[in-house]
């Protein structure tokens, strides 16, 4: 009843703010700087990916957005309103977690009913709410069963179905696919983007997987030892990545020392160059073919031009080389990225 | 399902519980205290308050006329473990500890090796419940057992007699000190009853550590061409250790400080369990049964950092 | 150590196995077949004769009777304060990191790693000290001590295969502590609490040692028997004593075995 009373005002205040926001926000574990004056802002409605290695932050933000951690500084703001100090089963934010986290004792429908029925739901309404919901992931019918019964891949809609049931304003979701195989990931990327178009709900995945990243998300945040290294849409990160770092860990871009983009006839400055952006024709480099390997719709060349390594992407239908042949490499100036910097 | 929420934060849930609830939230290390307190408390007042009020007793002696406590710290009491039939019952106590212990690795290990190894799905719970069964059932009753078994009349010697293997029995009870004029009245009894009942605490963790070994490591070891008896020595044993010194840790404390046991099937000479409770009941010299029980605890607390020192905690 | 080979065991070491768990049980067997002997002196084998009418004597003697009821009592209370104190200090150490959790579990440990004899004896002369009059509240402090224990350890297993992101999922849905704790902790230890409980009680049910020194004049069941162990009056109802306690000794443990079983899997709620 509180909360019908409370909801008037809020909306008012909601209508132009963003869905989360960071400003200084740092978390430290004693010496460990987990995150590190993050500052970030997401918007409603996006499908918005954290993407890094293990121990790069990406997992505490999160939990910093769900209320299990707390800032050691700076502010949080979801959709307008101070999280700090807020636990997190006051905040309308839900989790779905890496290992699904479905209570083993409860059968699904209870588990998906779970949050609907701490908040005083009452009993039909709540198994209602909980089918709908179940529907929606695909599963309709399955709220008897018990979660030991369930394959990895149901267990991942139940607990998607247990979150949506209390239409929170953020989902969070911590490497959603990390432990599905691979064509039941690419069937539930599609899947999560559907659901997140149909339901408008603010969606914020992390993931240390950049291809799932860069195919979901409406924008990508790189986080590197606590600290942001680039935020953008995927096409930015790919094809313009600010630091090495982002193009090692995104693509599998070319990464060129100054002295050797010198000598290829770039500046003298740190470069990206994507493998499909490279010719194996005109007029350009010299290049001795180490390997190939086939890939399906391209094949994968890796010559050495210099004391340069590079690899070119040959798409299906064009000559592959043999291996020791000597190529020429040809690509436009404007495909060659310079990046900021050293790390 | 499209229709979302108004808030991003929910107000504050009503009533006490909530407020408690958020309270603990904010301050995790309040709850932890309030969780801690109960058990801290009842531990600390009670168990641990009365062995310091033990240990002090230890350092006070009685006076020998009027036979009172007199309240003044002395290491007379510790003096008098070492007079010579003080002292005849600790290293008693001791080998039999030893003793107990040693045998109760041998026979527990084949059991113990068998039920890691070889026993699955059912009879993985039937040797379980073979071990466990026996370790929980009644400790009177286990000794009670072995006194019908041990009896001058009872079924042992009625074995022997069939078995036309009496004059075997007589001569082992014959033997000087271990022997005596029954089972029920001789060394041998005492230790056979402590093996029989302090064989389970052997079991389960020697159990425990070789389950942990991987069963290709004997496979890859007979298959470099190590004998069994190599493949036992150098492989099997040091990786049962930590297992085997857990397990030695329950059959020497306990044993130590068992007074039932010798009291029921064994001679009339003392251990130290018995002597502490002689001490502090007929003979009324409590700082001498608080000395000795004293002896058990040094012990122990070697034991237990030596068998730290080796992992044997890994295995509990 | 899991071979899936499957081979058989040489015959020396399965010999010895089995002749190993034969040796375990074949004594409390014994204790079945004297329950029913005509002998009433001696422990003389094999027996005699056989009758039941060992057991009306003992259904008939008071003394049985107040043991039985008193020993019930204090396993039952001492129980009760083992699973509150047990489940404390296990949620506390399980849950969260802080400085002195190895000092807490050496603590808890501590009652059944010393010899009984220690622990009984102190307790004598705290309860001398203080002047404490000796009652069944006495023996209740001394059970309680060393039960703690048995639930702790129960306990402790179970929280630590309950996976973290259980607690965390529930907090997330909108469920706040005691919601947490109603909904999703209990349910998931339930069992194990439930075999601690039992152990505990079994433990209590059976204690001679500590009991000897904080029991005073009163007999439980074990004090009872012991007294008949030395002194013995009528060796046959003792021997129907015995019958009677293994058996109520192995219905707990049985179900507490049951209990904890098959839980590994769910419990631990993971891929």
């Amino acid at each position: 009843m509180a909360r019908r009373r409370l909801r008037g005002e809020r909306m008012k205040v909601l209508a132009m703010t963003s869905a989360v926001s960071f400003s200084k926000v740092s978390r430290h574990f004693g010496a460990v700087r987990a995150v590190d004056a993050v500052d970030l802002v997401i918007e409603p409605g996006e499908f918005f990916a954290m993407l890094g290695p293990s121990g790069s932050g990406k997992t505490t933000c999160l939990r910093l957005i769900a209320g299990f951690e707390q800032p050691t500084s700076g502010h949080i703001e979801i959709f307008g309103e101070t999280a700090e100090g807020v636990p997190p089963y006051r905040r309308n934010v839900n989790t779905v977690f890496q290992d699904y986290a479905l209570f083993p004792h409860m059968n699904i429908l209870d588990n998906v009913a779970y949050g609907l029925m701490v908040k005083g739901v009452s009993k039909a309404e709540r198994h209602r709410l909980a089918d709908e919901a179940l529907a929606l992931v695909k599963l309709p019918g399955y709220g008897a069963r018990k979660p030991g019964q369930l394959s990895g891949g149901q267990r991942q809609r139940v607990a998607l179905a247990r979150s949506l049931v209390n239409k929170p304003k953020v989902l969070l979701l911590d490497e959603p696919l990390g432990a599905l195989d691979l064509k039941l990931r690419e069937q539930m990327q599609e899947e999560l983007k559907s659901l997140q178009r149909k339901l408008g709900i603010t969606f914020i995945f992390v993931t240390h997987d950049q291809g799932e990243a860069l195919s979901m998300a409406d924008r990508v945040a790189v986080f590197s030892e606590g600290r942001i290294v680039q935020a953008g849409s995927p096409q930015e990160i790919y094809n313009r990545p600010r630091t090495r770092f982002v193009a090692d860990f995104v693509g599998s871009s070319n990464v060129i020392t100054p002295d050797a983009m010198a000598k290829l006839g770039g500046e003298r400055k740190w470069a990206s160059l994507r493998p499909e952006a490279i010719a194996l024709a005109g007029e350009g480099v010299e290049a001795r073919v180490k390997a190939t390997s086939f890939l399906g719709s391209a094949t994968r060349v890796s010559v050495q031009a210099g004391e340069t390594a590079l690899s070119v992407m040959v798409p299906a239908g064009h000559p592959v080389p043999e291996a020791d042949a000597m190529v020429r490499l040809s690509w436009k100036p404007s495909d060659v990225h310079y990046m900021e910097g050293e790390a | 399902m499209s229709e979302v929420a108004a808030t991003s934060i929910l107000p504050k849930t009503d009533g006490p519980l909530g407020r408690l609830s958020d309270l603990f939230w904010r301050r995790p290390g309040l709850l932890l205290l309030l969780m801690l307190l109960p058990p801290l408390l009842w531990l600390g007042i009670i168990y641990v308050g009365s062995l310091i009020a033990l240990l002090l007793q230890s350092f006070f002696a009685i006076d020998d006329f009027s036979g009172l406590v007199v309240y003044e710290i002395t290491l007379d009491t510790y003096k008098q473990l070492l007079i010579p039939a003080n002292f005849d019952i600790i290293l008693r106590t001791i080998l039999m500890a030893a003793a107990v212990t040693v045998a109760s690795a041998a026979l527990g290990f084949p059991i113990a090796y068998y039920a890691a190894r070889y026993a699955t799905g059912k009879w993985k719970a039937v040797f379980y419940l073979g071990v466990m069964l026996p370790l929980w059932s009644s400790y009177l009753v286990k000794v009670y057992a072995w006194k019908l078994i041990l009896a001058k009349e009872g079924i042992l010697t009625w074995i022997f007699e069939k078995l036309h293997l009496s004059w075997l029995l007589d001569a082992v009870l014959a033997l000087p000190v271990i022997g005596g004029n029954s089972l029920s009245i001789s060394y041998i009894g005492t230790f056979l009853v402590f093996v029989y009942i302090w064989l389970p605490y052997m079991i389960l963790p020697t159990q425990a550590a070789l389950e942990r070994v991987p069963g290709n490591l004997i496979e890859a070891s007979s298959d470099l061409g190590a004998t069994p008896g190599q493949t036992f020595r150098t492989v099997l044993l040091p990786l049962a250790l930590p297992g085997l010194i857990a397990g030695s840790i329950f059959t020497f404390s306990l044993t130590l400080g068992d007074y039932i046991i010798p009291q029921i099937i064994g001679s009339s000479r003392l251990f130290i369990g018995q002597a502490v409770y002689t001490q502090q009941g007929t003979a009324g010299n409590v700082p001498l049964a608080a000395a000795f029980s004293v002896v058990p605890i040094v012990i122990m607390g070697v034991y237990l950092w030596a068998a730290k020192r080796m992992g044997a905690f890994n295995a509990l | 150590m899991r071979s899936d080979r499957g081979q058989k065991a040489g015959w020396p070491l399965t010999l010895a196995a089995a002749g190993g768990i034969a040796f375990l049980h074949l004594p409390i067997l014994l204790i079945f077949v004297y329950a029913f002997t005509t002998e009433e002196k001696s422990f003389q084998w094999p027996p005699p004769g056989f009758t039941t009418q060992w057991f009306a004597v003992a259904w008939n003697r008071p003394d049985v009777w107040d043991a039985l009821i008193l020993s019930l009592k204090v396993a039952s209370i001492a129980t009760a304060i083992a699973l509150v104190l047990g489940t404390l200090a296990a949620a506390a150490v399980a849950r969260t990191q802080f400085f002195g959790r190895e000092a807490i579990s050496l603590l808890v440990i501590l009652p059944i790693a010393l010899p009984g004899i220690v622990t009984g004896i102190a307790l004598r002369s705290a309860f001398s000290l203080a002047e404490i009059p000796y009652s069944m509240w006495t023996i209740i402090l001394g059970h309680g001590t060393f039960c703690v224990v048995v639930v702790y350890n129960n306990a402790v297993a179970r929280f630590r295969r309950t996976s973290s992101s259980l607690i965390e999922a529930s907090m997330d849905l909108g469920a706040n502590g005691f919601q947490t704790f109603r909904y999703v902790i209990l349910p998931n230890i339930a069992t194990a609490l439930l075999a601690g409980g039992m152990l505990a009680f079994a433990l209590s049910f059976d204690e001679v040692i500590v009991t000897t020194f904080t029991g005073g004049q009163q007999s439980t069941l074990p004090i009872w028997m012991l007294q008949e162990l030395i002194r013995p009056r009528q060796r046959p109802v003792t021997n129907v004593v015995a019958v009677v306690v293994v058996l109520a000794t192995f219905l707990p443990i049985l179900a507490a075995y049951y209990l904890t079983r098959d839980t590994e899997s769910v419990a631990g709620s993971g891929k």
